[in-house]
């Protein structure tokens, strides 16, 4: 079988699988298999057993979260899954791969992932500019429905579901996921209050399983290959494959779908994205998105899993890193991490809300050579209060996470501009 | 007032959404699809057929990025501004398209042509800098390559 499960049928620069296409190449089996041979109990075991984490970015376990559902004839109706295709984090790409290159496995990802929670109604959240996938995933729904893999008896079964996509109007908080059930409701996507958690109480109220495109696209492969063979395919204890990314100057940015944890930083730009460009020196990444601690030359032979990246200081994310060259100011690059955060704060809670601006100010003093000795420790101090439990929703310690970490390892750079009064790269 | 067409796209997304205020982003989006923005009328009637005060829907409508709520250009130029694009020279792009236009951020050219707004991330890092107009998604930008491009659109 496949090593590379994802983007097996993915073929760059051309048209995806049509139905018939992906169903020669083995398409709507696991579908087949989990409706008509499991019970919706075995797939949630599976892919509990399979070591599935999130891989939106917080690598929650995803047969713990449909775990959580409501099942049998009292629960709550109708059931909702939600596929968060929002990915706007940047520095991430690999959402738009997996949906413009292969919409069919990620719409019956949705029918077994919804069959396993017993849901009723399925959405797909993509977000705005996506205009090729959001096509493509129009006609897969269309030709899923005139094959009977949607709408009422699915297979004759006699299990219903109805998928449908919102194409988003554009916010990155949309793609936290209590913030998600805001908009689909048609209110401006301001995060709610957990607990209640999604799935018992999440879209008009009724449980609701939030989770990224990608873990979805892994869900037919679990059920297809079997526990064993999907732990065999990654490089560490939890299982599977996953999309990693590569952007800055490197000679072949890109995506890669490799073991899990089987590749280190190192191996991903040296080997994956062709080294750096022109002579150019790697100072560090964002191993995960722009949300992430930086990594720098001593973590680069850190494997990318989930526990290893965590275990350098930093979070694997969405696995697409974000690589900092030597001909380019860290300050710089922080300011303008810290800008998009500012600007994309929901305004919701005061901490966020006015420090993001804040440290957006200081920074940007510091970038244009106004800053003053005391601002890096203000800055620290920042970090500390927009940090993990501070905040309503994780944002903003998601935002002070570069800040924090580029405050450690890039020092001399910082205090290069507080003492010359300019940006030593401009 | 909505159009014939307005009213009857905003409708169908109700039916399909089965929840009257869930199609309020959608009636929005829809408005201005064929009026370029979401003016006040706009808003107003959109409003209502959605169920929701002109109130409750300029707070979703300001929300939004993607809702323009002042008049712009035929063409709304989306330059990514964000960390990988930066990291690979969007800011000169952008100065390049600047000059080019001879506008600000967020201003519409003389001619009605263009409306320059700076943007988030566009999913397609690997491929910075990058630019969205209209429905279309131009990377691996050069100041050369966007004037070229600038020509396609009247
Ligand atoms: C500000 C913010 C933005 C987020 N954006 C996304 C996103 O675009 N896509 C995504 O899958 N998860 C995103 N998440 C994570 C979601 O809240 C949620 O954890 C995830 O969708 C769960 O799916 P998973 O378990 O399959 O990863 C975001 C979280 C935060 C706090
Ligand atoms: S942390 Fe920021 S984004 Fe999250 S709720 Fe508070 S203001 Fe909104
Ligand atoms: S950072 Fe520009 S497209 Fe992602």
């Amino acid at each position: 079988m496949t090593t590379t499960p994802l983007t097996q049928n993915i073929r760059p620069g051309r048209e995806p699988l049509s139905l018939k296409e992906y169903e020669a190449a083995g398409g709507y089996q696991a579908l087949r298999k989990a409706i008509k041979e499991l019970s919706p109990t075995d797939v949630q075991t599976m892919v509990k057993d399979a070591r599935l984490l999130g891989r939106g970015g917080a690598g929650f376990p995803t047969g713990l979260k449909w775990s959580f559902v409501p099942m049998g004839p009292d629960a709550p109706r109708p059931k909702y899954l939600l596929c968060n295709a929002d990915e706007m984090e940047p520095g991430t790409f690999k959402d738009r791969l997996l949906i413009e290159g292969d919409p069919h496995q990620l719409v019956e990802g949705m029918i077994v992932a919804s069959y396993a929670i017993q849901a009723d109604v399925a959405f797909i959240f993509l977000r705005a500019q996506y205009d090729r996938g959001a096509e493509r995933l129009r006609r897969a729904i269309a030709e899923a429905y005139s094959a009977g893999y949607l709408g009422k008896n699915i297979l004759g079964t006699g299990f219903c579901l109805e998928l449908q996509m919102h194409e988003s109007a554009g916010r990155y908080i949309c793609g936290e996921e209590t913030a998600l059930l805001n908009s689909l409701e048609g209110r401006r996507a301001i995060p709610r209050t957990k607990p209640p958690f999604p799935p018992v109480v999440g879209l008009w109220g009724k449980p609701t399983v939030v989770q990224n495109v990608e873990t979805i696209c892994n869900v037919p492969h679990i059920v297809n290959g079997g526990v064993s063979w999907y732990r065999a395919l990654s490089r560490c204890e939890d299982g599977g494959t996953k999309i990693y990314g590569v952007s800055g100057k490197v000679n072949r940015p890109g995506a890669w779908e490799l073991p899990l944890g089987g590749v280190t930083v190192r191996q991903l730009i040296e080997e994956r994205a062709g080294g750096m460009r022109d002579g150019l020196k790697c100072r560090g990444v964002l191993p995960g998105g722009a949300s992430t601690d930086f990594l720098v030359e001593q973590h680069f032979d850190t494997p990318m899993d989930f526990k290893s990246v965590a275990k350098a200081g930093s979070r694997l994310g969405t696995g697409t890193m974000i690589v900092l060259d030597d001909q380019t100011c860290p300050v710089g690059m922080v300011l303008n991490l810290t800008h998009f955060f500012a600007t994309e704060s929901c305004g919701w809670c005061t901490p966020c809300r006015e420090g993001l601006p804040y440290m957006e100010n200081m920074l940007r003093a510091i970038e244009e050579g106004r800053g003053e000795e005391r601002d890096l420790a203000a800055l620290e101090e920042h970090c500390r209060w927009l940090g993990p439990g501070m905040t309503f929703c994780p944002l903003a310690p998601g935002a002070v996470e570069p800040v924090q970490s580029a405050l450690k390892y890039f020092r001399d750079d910082f205090e290069r501009h507080v003492r010359e009064k300019r940006c030593p790269w401009r | 007032m909505l159009t014939e067409t307005e009213r009857r796209e905003i409708e169908h997304e109700v039916q399909t959404l089965g929840h009257r205020r869930a199609a309020c982003v959608e009636a929005l989006k829809i408005v201005q699809a064929h009026r370029v923005w979401v003016d006040d009328e706009g808003l107003r009637d959109a409003a209502a057929a959605v169920g929701l005060t002109t109130a409750e829907m300029d707070n979703v409508a300001t929300f939004y990025n993607g809702v323009f709520r002042r008049r712009i250009g035929r063409h709304a130029i989306l330059v990514c501004e964000s960390v990988s694009c930066f990291v690979c020279g969007c800011e000169k792009l952008f100065e390049h398209l600047k000059k080019r236009l001879a506008i600000d951020a967020g201003q519409t050219t003389a001619d009605g042509r263009f409306t320059l707004v700076p943007i988030c991330c566009l999913g397609c890092c690997d491929r910075g800098p990058a630019m969205v107009i209209g429905k279309d998604l131009h990377t691996d930008l050069t100041p050369e390559k966007v004037d070229l491009i600038l020509e396609r659109y009247s």
